[in-house]
């Protein structure tokens, strides 16, 4: 019998998130390099509905847990629903969202099914059979390809927006297999869930970041790098000096403490370029650095780099955008 | 309250990277060795929460005796006591291995608590925490931003893509910390802090004292193992727009560069 790759869908709001995608089509490649079919497995309140879905990413069959007690994720709920789901794939392999629910699920599976894993995989590969993934380490500093000992289950989970998505092919559907959930006792649970229904772009999944820094000088000059974002359709990030003086949510540090982000395009103001901003950003496609001091090293990083001042330069700047922007439509 | 922080020694954020010559490990030479920095916010937490609720918090980490240094520092910072896995290889027989003997350490505890960091800033492999509380049977909530606690329950905040949750759990519980330094704010640690904390218990265990049999411990029994290193493609040096432009001169050429060259816009 031919073990399968298994999928773990990450399921939200009613729908499979887009890394789930990614991950799934990263499955296939898996699954047709080892020969082998792809199964997945969803679990959520309402997912039996949408789990065929996953079909048109090349999933195969999907085992499912669906109850209105799978809303929001909690480890110590989730972990043994999910693992009992994998194991009915009886899989060679697993892939994973490396999303903040997935890394979580993720690292408790591991303990649970005794299964060797890494996390945030930016690319994985089959040689002569044998599965080897890459992963950052230092923050990006530095890649490091991991395989597994012989006769273990490689646990994946996937970095978002890295390894790429198949045209869903809409004729396609997976095998929904729902499978009776016992709820195990739980002393944790899930309080409240508040999606940001605003529309605006995260830094984690943003082609384009607008950052500051401390060359800012104040929270309201922020404002500078949100006109531009508006003209951008971009993000807006910060250093964390701009984040420890108040400027800046937490949530929006760029750095080996704060998000890793790899936008096509990085536009670093105000910003000097330390170890551990460098460290977060320095694997974006394009990097423009605003700094008024030639000597910066971020400029070492810039594709492009501008010494002015930024408050001299970016409501020029943005003007200048603007005129092409309506140049173009 | 007793509260035990999980801790990890880690190269400091500054350390530059270098390849070893066996391909699979970094250069070691010259790196200065700090708490890593999301188990200092762990510390900070867990004395916060001492100062208000009383109790003590432990501090409980492993691996060579350069770790150790660590650990007095998170003394300093305010812990009581400390526990400290003596097995220099410990890290070398996989992570869940490390799993396992920090769980049956803390067993022999029996803590209201358990704080430590939601990842280490080395490998980054974000699994200790929610791997110790699999062991444990317990609940965990991770990447706490937030933490309340009255005594009974623990209630937490933690962001994800899009949005914000709010889990609760009863205690006993393991909570895992996000955030960052602006969250935080981790403490220095003082200077009669560091007189004091040379006085303070650490306890040496081995795994034998755990009740772990060390023979279950050896590198082969790790799951994952590394193949090789890389470093990132350095980045080409960029330009810097000048050519005695005037700033909307330079506003235009990185317009028409972000399009024409880049295309990025
Ligand atoms: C454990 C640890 C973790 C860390 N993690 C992170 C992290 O995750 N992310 C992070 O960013 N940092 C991190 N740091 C901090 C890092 O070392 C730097 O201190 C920080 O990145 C500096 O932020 P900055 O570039 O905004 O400020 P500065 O270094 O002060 O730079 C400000 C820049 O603005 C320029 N400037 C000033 N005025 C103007 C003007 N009017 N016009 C144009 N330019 C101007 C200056 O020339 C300067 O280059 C960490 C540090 C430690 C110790």
């Amino acid at each position: 019998m031919s073990k399968c790759v298994c999928v773990i869908a990450e399921y939200r709001g009613g729908n499979f998130r887009r890394v789930t995608h990614e991950v799934a089509s990263e499955g296939r490649r898996i699954a047709d390099a080892l020969g082998v079919p792809l199964q997945a497995v969803a679990v959520g309140s309402g997912v039996a509905e949408k789990a065929a879905e996953l079909g048109r990413y090349g999933v195969e069959k999907v085992f499912v847990a669906d109850d209105p007690a799978l809303e929001g994720y909690i480890a110590e709920t989730h972990t043994p629903i999910v693992a009992d789901l994998v194991q009915k794939c009886d899989p060679a392999v697993v892939i994973m969202p490396a999303s903040v629910d997935g890394k979580d699920l993720g690292a408790r599976l591991s303990a649970r099914l005794l299964a060797g894993l890494v996390q945030d995989s930016t690319e994985i590969v089959v040689e002569n059979g044998k599965i080897k993934a890459k992963k950052p380490i230092y923050a990006g500093k530095c890649y490091c390809w991991n395989e597994w000992a012989d006769g273990e289950m490689p646990l994946i989970s996937c970095r978002p927006n890295v390894m790429g998505c198949l045209a869903p092919d809409e004729s396609k559907s997976a095998q929904v297999d729902k499978v009776e959930v016992t709820l195990p006792e739980a002393r944790s649970s899930v309080k409240s869930l508040e999606l940001d229904t605003s529309g605006r772009v995260g830094l984690s999944g943003a082609e384009t970041i607008v950052s500051g820094g401390r060359g800012l000088k104040e929270a309201g000059n922020f404002s500078l790098l949100e006109d531009l974002a508006q003209v951008l359709d971009a993000a807006v990030g910060a250093s964390r000096a701009a984040v420890d003086s108040g400027w800046r949510p937490h949530a929006d540090q760029v750095g080996q403490t704060g998000k890793v982000v790899n936008p096509n395009l990085y536009i670093a103001v105000g910003i000097s370029g330390a170890i551990q901003h460098l460290a977060g950003m320095g694997s974006s496609k394009y990097i423009v650095a605003v700094n008024k001091d030639a000597d910066a090293p971020i400029f070492t990083k810039a594709d492009y780099g501008i010494v002015e001042d930024l408050f001299q330069f970016m409501p020029v700047f943005v003007e200048e955008l603007k005129k092409y922007k309506s140049s173009c439509s | 309250m007793n509260i035990v922080v999980i801790l990890k020694q880690t190269p400091d954020t500054e350390s530059v990277i270098r390849i070893a010559g066996d391909g699979k490990s970094v250069v070691t030479d010259g790196f200065k060795w700090v708490i890593n920095p999301y188990d200092e916010f762990a510390v900070e937490a867990a004395l916060k929460i001492k100062e208000k609720h009383g109790g003590k918090v432990t501090i409980l980490s492993y691996g060579p005796q350069r770790v150790v240094e660590a650990v007095r520092t998170a003394l300093a910072m305010g812990a009581d006591d400390a526990v400290f896995i003596d097995e220099e290889h410990l890290e070398s027989c996989g992570r869940i291995k490390v799993a396992q003997a920090v769980a049956a350490a803390i067993k022999e505890m029996s803590p209201d608590l358990v704080f430590c960091g939601s990842r280490a800033v080395d490998m980054d492999m974000a699994q200790r925490g929610p791997m110790v509380a699999e062991f444990l049977g317990w609940p965990h909530l991770a990447l706490a931003t937030s933490i309340e606690c009255d005594g009974k329950t623990v209630s937490i905040q933690r962001s994800l893509e899009g949005g914000k949750v709010t889990q609760e759990s009863t205690l006993p519980v393991l909570v895992t910390f996000g955030g960052s330094h602006a969250v935080w704010n981790p403490r220095y640690a003082s200077l009669p802090g560091i007189m004091k904390a040379k006085k303070k218990p650490l306890q040496n265990k081995k795994l034998a004292d755990l009740g772990l049999d060390a023979a279950e411990f050896t590198p082969e029994k790790a799951k994952v193992r590394v193949v090789s290193l890389e470093l990132p493609p350095e980045r080409k040096p960029g330009k810097i727009i000048d050519g005695g432009l005037d700033t909307e001169g330079k506003a235009r050429e990185l317009v028409r560069l972000l399009h024409e060259e880049a295309k990025v816009i």
